[in-house]
């Protein structure tokens, strides 16, 4: 019973955000506020449990060696709440702004270099010679399409003569790279798209076959 | 106070983050991941302040009767069940996700069939954004075209229905043709991205203070 119920539910929402391709309309509205309050509590709870009781006081509780350090991020999450106490005060949570902007520019730092930049760097530099000639032209490609992309965003030196040249290549190779993930983008909504179908004509109404 | 204060605890963080990858013994080692729970833990807290400033608005909107005011009201009504059921579970479960609470069953009914229509709408406007913006009017838009309409039906099986080499043509789109000008993308952003974060630890940047 429970489980018709749910699939009942599920179809109406479903129905009722579809309702928005005749218009935006109340049935649409209502939708989109139910969605709206039920993920901000949803995220509350997720909070609580994965973050709050997970990280602060389980390790609290277990009386962890590192436990006592947590009071650094406490001290900063409370000083954001800071925002709440009238003007005159609550500029005191910018230092809690600035802790995380320190701490997410510092991670970013090492992770970008170390987890994007030399390994795409590394992955480019591909040989040429490997003794088979398909291998050998689609490393050409791939080498050719990075720098020449990297050219068009090179925008310290004026774009003329054989730098204009590379950047026009760039620009056909971005347009490549544009297409593909815009095609793959499609696909993945379309394949969303399939689900809630098949779950409307399958599990609801049992048109299809249920996947 | 209000400017050089931040400033400093911005340097020291990101200075220490970054001293902690290069020295990795203690009291460095473990700093690294040790600042990502810290980063989590605040970010905790910020959430509340978004939540508070949501309730506070839909609370004005029923209050000052403005238009639609009622929707207001469905929002609360989503907002405390989730809360509720929420609650519910997190005292008579360990785990409130896993399959079986009250919490998934209402995570399950409601906000996943909600999520998922919201995305999938997008196809109808994608669909509809290209029929606009697919038409090859220079070199630039039919290269654009073209390997949209390949990679979008080289994935499918009726793709291969079509010519036996269309899914072997996607996948070499795929993996050679735009992995290059993908790569150049990458390494932009992750310069970009360096340039930022130094310009934010030296106190360049500091519209974050604003």
């Amino acid at each position: 019973m429970l489980e018709i119920l749910s699939v009942w539910i599920a179809g109406g929402l479903t129905l009722c955000i579809f309702s928005f391709l005749y218009g935006d309309n109340p049935v649409y509205k209502f939708a989109e506020h139910l969605y709206v309050g039920f993920s901000a509590a949803y995220w509350l709870i997720y909070v609580w449990h994965f973050t709050i009781k997970q990280m602060v006081i389980n390790p609290i509780a277990a009386r962890d060696p590192g436990a006592w350090m947590l009071i650094i991020p406490l001290f900063f999450g409370f000083l954001m709440l800071s925002r709440w106490l009238p003007e005159k005060y609550s500029w005191i949570s910018r230092w809690s702004i600035a802790f995380t902007v320190g701490i997410g520019a510092g991670l970013v730092t090492i992770g970008q270099i170390q987890g994007l930049l030399l390994p795409q760097l590394r992955a480019t530099i591909l040989p040429l010679a490997t003794g088979k000639w398909t291998t050998n032209i689609n490393n050409f490609i791939i080498i050719i399409g990075t720098t020449t992309t990297l050219t068009y965003f090179y925008f310290s030196r004026k774009d003329t003569g054989i730098m204009s040249r590379f950047s026009r290549i760039g620009i056909a190779f971005i347009m490549i790279a544009l297409g593909a993930a815009f095609g793959y983008t499609v696909m993945a909504r379309v394949s969303l798209l399939i689900g809630r179908m098949v779950f409307i004509l399958g599990n609801w109404f049992h048109i299809v076959k249920p996947l | 106070m209000k400017k050089r204060v931040p400033l400093l605890i911005t340097f020291i963080t990101g200075f220490i983050v970054i001293v902690s990858f290069f020295v990795p013994h203690r009291p460095f080692g473990a700093l690294e991941t040790e600042t990502l729970i810290w980063y989590s833990i605040i970010l905790g807290f910020t959430l509340l302040i978004g939540v508070d400033s949501l309730v506070r608005l839909h609370t004005r909107q029923i209050r000052r009767k403005k238009k639609g005011w009622w929707y207001s009201i469905v929002f609360f009504a989503g907002f405390f069940y989730c809360l509720t059921i929420g609650i519910i579970s997190l005292i008579r479960t360990p785990n409130p996700f896993q399959p079986g609470t009250v919490f998934f069953y209402g995570y399950e009914t409601i906000l996943i069939p909600l999520q998922s229509t919201m995305f999938a709408l997008l196809a109808f406007f994608v669909a509809s954004a290209s029929y606009r913006a697919f038409r090859a009017r220079n070199l630039d838009a039919t290269l654009l075209l073209i390997t949209a309409v390949i990679v979008m039906i080289g994935r499918v099986p009726a793709g291969h229905k079509l010519w036996t080499r269309l899914p072997g043509i996607a996948n070499w789109v795929f993996d050679v043709l735009q992995m290059g000008p993908m790569r150049g993308i990458m390494i932009g952003v992750a310069l970009g991205a360096v340039a930022m974060s130094l310009r934010l630890i030296l106190g360049i940047e500091r519209t974050y203070l604003s």
